[in-house]
């Protein structure tokens, strides 16, 4: 059961902000568009930055807005680069301890060597959006955790 | 957080930390009793000295694409600017997808700028106390102009008014004509009215009526500031100069009449009567978690309605008294 869904009006416990994020020159925004949807029904803050964003321009959105969690759609075959430099970035601003997600097309064989980088969940096509709601929650209630 | 963690983050801002920026306003996001104190801090810090530009109007007129253009000319001129979106909260799911800054994502990796969404979150005006209080830690952060977008709700926004030094009003062609511009409502606060989109059919038509709005205010009030109309067109980058000029020539007034310090003072006001409300709805909230108890064991003694939904009230006000 989503607890951010379930909550009660009576609790003051900060909602979870996501940052929706399209990198390159890739312009499926669908999934991106769906997942954003998904999420805001769900009781969530989503701030979604649009398509053709550079790694450095989704780095600083995030920093600015001090999200909890940064997912990224991609459609394009460059996701092991992108990810690299994603993280590297997040390193070099202090911003390490924001999660990243990642869903579109992402061949399976590929899962691994992004866990290796340091991505934290996938969410492949056929994915329930119950299961991502779900683990998403987990991520950010592990993030707060850590900050106490 | 502590008081010297805060004032460690506040520290590292200064210095251009833009995640401890970050971090601090999403302390100011969620003010209560415990951390009032952070607001306190930053008012008492501030400068007064930020023009806060508030930018209103109806949804589709382009007031973010409006700002795209405004940050571009207002960092031209060497300033520091701070934006702050706000979006609305959807009243049935308490969630929100905050898509301001999509058209402003350009100025995203410029360190002269800090854009910021948030939430209206059941503030009603379409200003929230988190906005508040983030104008408050932009003017202590040493930013020149902080402009605030407003949910476009059109007709009755006005809580702004008593936010902004500069009030913006964006229209476009075809969203009413002459009676429409009359009526009493977000149409009457306006320092600088802007035709965007006129590049489109009818604008010089839209600019006549908004013209018109303007001219109203001349009676009885000689001297004072009289509205600029401005026509741009935020996607062709039109009239960007006639409106920069236009927010500096009331920046100007503002200065020369004594009205900044007047609305910097009426803006803090405004700031101490919602945090407020706040502390009274929070502790209501802890009331009103027992009250739900109290409404099945009083609606158990069978007194009836009236004599039961008055023991209520008792109830409510005894443990409002004892429980804060």
């Amino acid at each position: 059961m989503s607890t951010a869904h379930t909550q009660s009006p009576h609790t003051t416990k900060r909602k979870i902000k996501i940052l929706v994020a399209k990198i390159g020159l890739d312009g499926h925004d669908r999934g991106a568009k769906v997942i954003a949807r998904a999420l805001r029904d769900a009781g969530f803050e989503v701030i979604y930055t649009g398509l053709r964003q550079t790694v450095d321009q989704v780095v600083a959105a995030a920093v600015q807005e001090d999200v909890d969690i940064i997912g990224v759609s991609h459609h394009e075959g460059s996701h092991i680069y992108v990810a690299r430099k994603l993280l590297e970035k997040l390193r070099e601003q202090g911003a390490e301890d924001i999660p990243v997600v990642m869903g579109g097309s992402i061949p399976v064989i590929d899962i691994d060597t992004l866990k290796a980088i340091g991505i934290k969940e996938f969410f492949l096509p056929g994915t329930p959006l119950k299961e991502v709601i779900e683990k998403l929650e987990t991520l950010a209630s592990q993030k707060a955790a850590l900050k106490q | 957080m502590d008081v010297g963690g805060f004032l460690g983050l506040v520290e590292r801002a200064r210095g251009g930390d833009r995640r401890a920026l970050g971090r601090i306003l999403t302390f100011l996001e969620d003010l209560s009793v415990s951390n009032a104190w952070m607001v306190e801090y930053l008012a008492s810090n501030s400068s007064g000295k930020a023009q806060v530009i508030g930018i209103t109007g109806i949804p589709g007129a382009g007031k973010s694409s409006l700002i795209s253009r405004l940050i571009k000319a207002f960092r031209d001129k060497g300033y520091r600017v701070a934006v702050i979106a706000i979006d609305p909260t959807s009243p049935l799911s308490s969630g929100a997808l905050l898509g301001d800054r999509l058209r402003m994502q350009d100025h995203a990796t410029d360190p002269g700028v800090f854009i910021r969404s948030v939430t209206t979150a059941g503030f009603e005006g379409g200003l929230s106390l988190a906005a508040l209080a983030m104008i408050e830690a932009f003017d202590a952060l040493g930013y020149d102009k902080i402009i605030v977008e407003t949910v476009g709700v059109g007709q009755d926004e006005t809580t702004v008014m008593d936010a902004a030094d500069t009030i913006i009003v964006v229209t476009m062609p075809g969203a009413g004509d002459d009676v429409q511009a009359l009526k009493a409502g977000v149409l009457e606060i306006g320092d600088i009215y802007v035709v965007n989109k006129s590049d489109k059919p009818e604008a010089s038509k839209t600019y006549e009526y908004m013209s018109f709005v303007a001219e109203k205010g001349d009676i009885g009030r000689e001297g004072a500031w009289r509205p600029l109309v401005v026509k741009t067109s935020a996607v062709l980058g039109m009239g960007i100069r006639d409106l920069v000029e236009a927010v500096d020539k009331h920046l100007e007034y503002l200065v020369g009449s004594g009205d900044k310090a007047a609305r910097t003072a009426k803006r803090r006001k405004l700031l101490i009567k919602l945090l407020a409300k706040k502390i009274v709805l929070d502790t209501l909230k802890k009331v009103y978690e027992e009250h739900d108890q109290s409404v099945g064991e009083v609606a158990k003694t069978l007194k009836g309605f009236y004599e039961e939904s008055l023991e209520l009230v008792r109830l409510a006000g005894r443990k409002l008294i004892e429980g804060s």
